[in-house]
């Protein structure tokens, strides 16, 4: 066998490898995929506390980290394994449970305030992400309990530890229609 | 009749209607007590408008409807105790608490309906005072069901005798002994709803009840009205399965009857219809079997609304001794739920109390895991894979269970009568439905929170920016300051 019949089957070959290229090349600027709507999608998945135990400073941001490929699937406590499970299966990645550096998976609880305790100082009414805190400077605050997620971001800036997390009043409701373990 | 099948699947069961039936209907005394539960059955609360201490008489209205709650009217005359949380049929639930002071003094006003010179929409309004509920167990408010039907233009008003509950008889008692009243019922509601003509179905093992419904019928002449006589079979009571087996149309997923031309009530409901417009009396009473080898005389009772349990197995001879009673079940053997207390009250949905003996509802054994025999799927009458369903909800599979059908599932517990390995099935989808629910508020939950997220992160960029151009605005009037003096 000579270079000379080698050459027709090499020139197609090259061809091919040109053309399709250039198709690859077109289609993909041409069909990119749409970033924003990954990020929508996983950030539907996420249960929205805005806790930031991700390390992230909300879901959101944990959405689009995700997308991006710079935080894996594992650091949302509060979504638990069902979470992870679903942000991992619209990835196609395997399931991975949550790691526990970012926190356990406990069950829905919310904030109560002690009112006896309560000095009025305002400070947990900006620390709420989702504003579930009533109050005025020098006048008692209280939690909304229907809008509280639980995130724990209001127990730092309290200087008189008179907020405490109690388990969710739904939590019964929860407990009795748990599926049997089989 | 054609040659389909008048059901797919069901269960032919062993009746036990005969020994309630030996006696005529007897009417039970006023209880001295009513308590009437603000949730007559369909799950929904009406709104109590009386407090304690209220004076009240026979057919005052003691709570106001809502969505799927009726009107409640006083079943005897006294004074108000309480407004309390009480057991009733579905747990407990607020009741209403009435002492009767024994003399059944009737509220001032109320007469007889002249309902053939009332078109459709006075009717309605006129109906939906009378509190009248279905009693067929679901206790929908029936004016609502008709206006909803009027709103849709049905063609066809079906009629409900079918009782396939093989325990439950009052329909059949009250077909034998007031069908005249079913026939002015239908007559009623047909004119409410404004469908062309009714079909009243029964089953073929109720030939008395044929036999003095069609005597009615020709007593009242009406062109409009028939029967129809269908195979007894599980759980053909069913609205939805009745439309099917009547008319051959299908109600699809999510829809209601109306969709299909076709509005159902119970013929229960088409007596208490007549009597609302005949003597004016609102759904006071209803027909209750109480029945099962528990008891010592099984009978159908006209049982004033909110009277207990108690009193409804003690006036049919109380509980047996041999054999022992050891179960006390509303409703039916398949689809009642078990009680915990005889002092639940009467409801408008109450049909049945079921004192069953060990060797009437032997207990089930132990569960065992699924052996995937399929004879769940073949009893199905919806059509649905139980043993798929059941997988997906032990797995919590939400998207398995929309894929297998759980919105379809009638809860008639066909599945759970065939299972060799004892899986309560339709207690485990009854449980996933709540879960579904669960899920659905919580998702809606994320939804609201999301939205104030970000209108607090919006608000504190802002605030953020306004107290920098505060700050930059003071450094440059220092500035200024500072220039104008050098």
């Amino acid at each position: 066998m000579n270079a000379a019949t080698l050459l027709p089957a090499v020139g197609v070959a090259a061809g091919l490898a040109v053309v399709l290229g250039a198709a690859l090349g077109w289609l993909a600027t041409r069909l990119r995929a749409d970033p924003d709507s990954l990020v929508e999608r996983l950030d539907a998945l996420l249960p929205q506390t805005q806790c930031g135990q991700c390390r992230y400073p909300g879901c959101r941001p944990y959405a689009v980290a995700i997308a991006s490929g710079e935080a894996g699937t594992d650091r949302c406590p509060p979504g638990g394994e069902a979470t992870a499970r679903a942000l991992a299966t619209l990835l196609g990645r395997e399931p991975r449970p949550v790691d526990p550096r970012y926190g356990e998976t406990r069950p829905p609880q919310v904030a109560v305030i002690d009112e006896a305790r309560c000095i009025g100082c305002a400070l947990c009414l900006p620390a709420c992400p989702v504003d579930a805190i009533v109050g005025a400077p020098r006048f008692v605050h209280t939690v909304i309990e229907a809008q509280c997620t639980g995130c724990e971001l209001c127990l730092p800036p309290c200087p008189v530890d008179c907020i405490a997390l109690l388990p969710s009043p739904g939590e019964a409701y929860r407990a009795r229609t748990a599926p049997a373990s089989a | 009749m054609s040659a389909r099948p008048v059901l797919r699947g069901g269960l032919r069961l062993e009746s036990h209607k005969a020994r309630p039936l030996e006696h005529s209907v007897q009417l039970l005394p006023a209880p001295s007590i009513a308590v009437l539960a603000l949730d007559q059955g369909s799950g929904e609360e009406a709104r109590a408008v009386v407090t304690p201490g209220t004076r009240v008489r026979v057919g005052t209205r003691v709570a106001a409807g809502i969505g799927a709650a009726a009107d409640l009217h006083s079943p005897v005359s006294g004074e108000v105790r309480a407004v309390e949380l009480r057991p009733t049929a579905s747990g407990q639930g607020t009741c209403i608490v009435v002492a009767s002071d024994g003399r059944d003094e009737h509220e001032p006003g109320l007469a007889p309906l002249n309902w053939s010179t009332l078109d459709g929409a006075a009717l309605l309004e006129a109906l939906a005072g009378g509190g009248l509920a279905g009693f067929g167990g679901a206790a929908f408010p029936t004016a609502g069901k008709l206006a909803l039907a009027r709103v849709a233009g049905v063609e066809l008003l079906l009629l409900n005798g079918a009782e396939c509950e093989p325990w439950i008889c009052c329909d059949d008692a009250l077909l034998r002994e007031r069908a005249s009243d079913v026939v002015l019922g239908t007559r009623v509601m047909l004119a409410a709803c404004g469908a062309a003509r009714a079909t009243i179905a029964l089953e073929d093992d109720k030939p008395e009840a044929r036999a003095a419904l069609e005597a009615a019928l020709a007593a009242a002449g009406d062109a409009r009205l028939a029967l129809v006589v269908l195979p007894a079979v599980f759980p053909l009571g069913a609205e939805g399965l009745l439309i099917a087996a009547v008319t051959g149309r299908e109600v699809p997923t999510g829809a209601l009857p109306p969709e299909v031309g076709v509005v159902c009530q119970n013929v229960g409901t088409a007596a208490a219809v007549a009597r609302y417009v005949s003597a004016g009396t609102p759904a006071l009473s209803r027909l209750v079997t109480v029945t099962g080898s528990g008891v010592r005389r099984p009978a159908n009772l006209e049982a004033r609304i909110g009277t207990p349990v108690a009193e409804l197995v003690a006036a049919c001879g109380g509980y047996g001794d041999t054999p022992p009673a050891a179960r006390l079940i509303a409703g039916g053997s398949l689809t009642g739920r078990a009680l915990a207390t005889d002092a639940v009250p009467v409801t408008k949905g109450l049909n049945c109390v079921l004192v069953a003996t060990a060797a009437d509802l032997p207990w089930r054994e132990a569960e065992v895991p699924c052996i995937r025999c399929g004879d769940c799927a073949a009893v199905c009458p919806v059509a649905l894979l139980p043993q798929q369903l059941h997988r997906a909800a032990r797995a919590d599979d939400l998207a398995g269970l929309a894929r297998f059908g759980l919105t379809d599932c009638i809860e008639c517990g066909c599945c759970d009568y065939v299972c060799p390995s004892a899986i309560p099935l339709t207690a485990g989808f009854r449980a996933a439905r709540e879960r579904q629910q669960l899920h659905e508020a919580e998702r809606r939950r994320a939804v609201e929170t999301k939205a104030r997220y970000e209108r607090h992160r919006r608000r504190q960029g802002e605030q953020a920016e306004a107290e920098r151009r505060a700050f930059e605005a003071a450094r440059r009037s220092a500035q200024s300051d500072g220039a104008g003096r050098a």
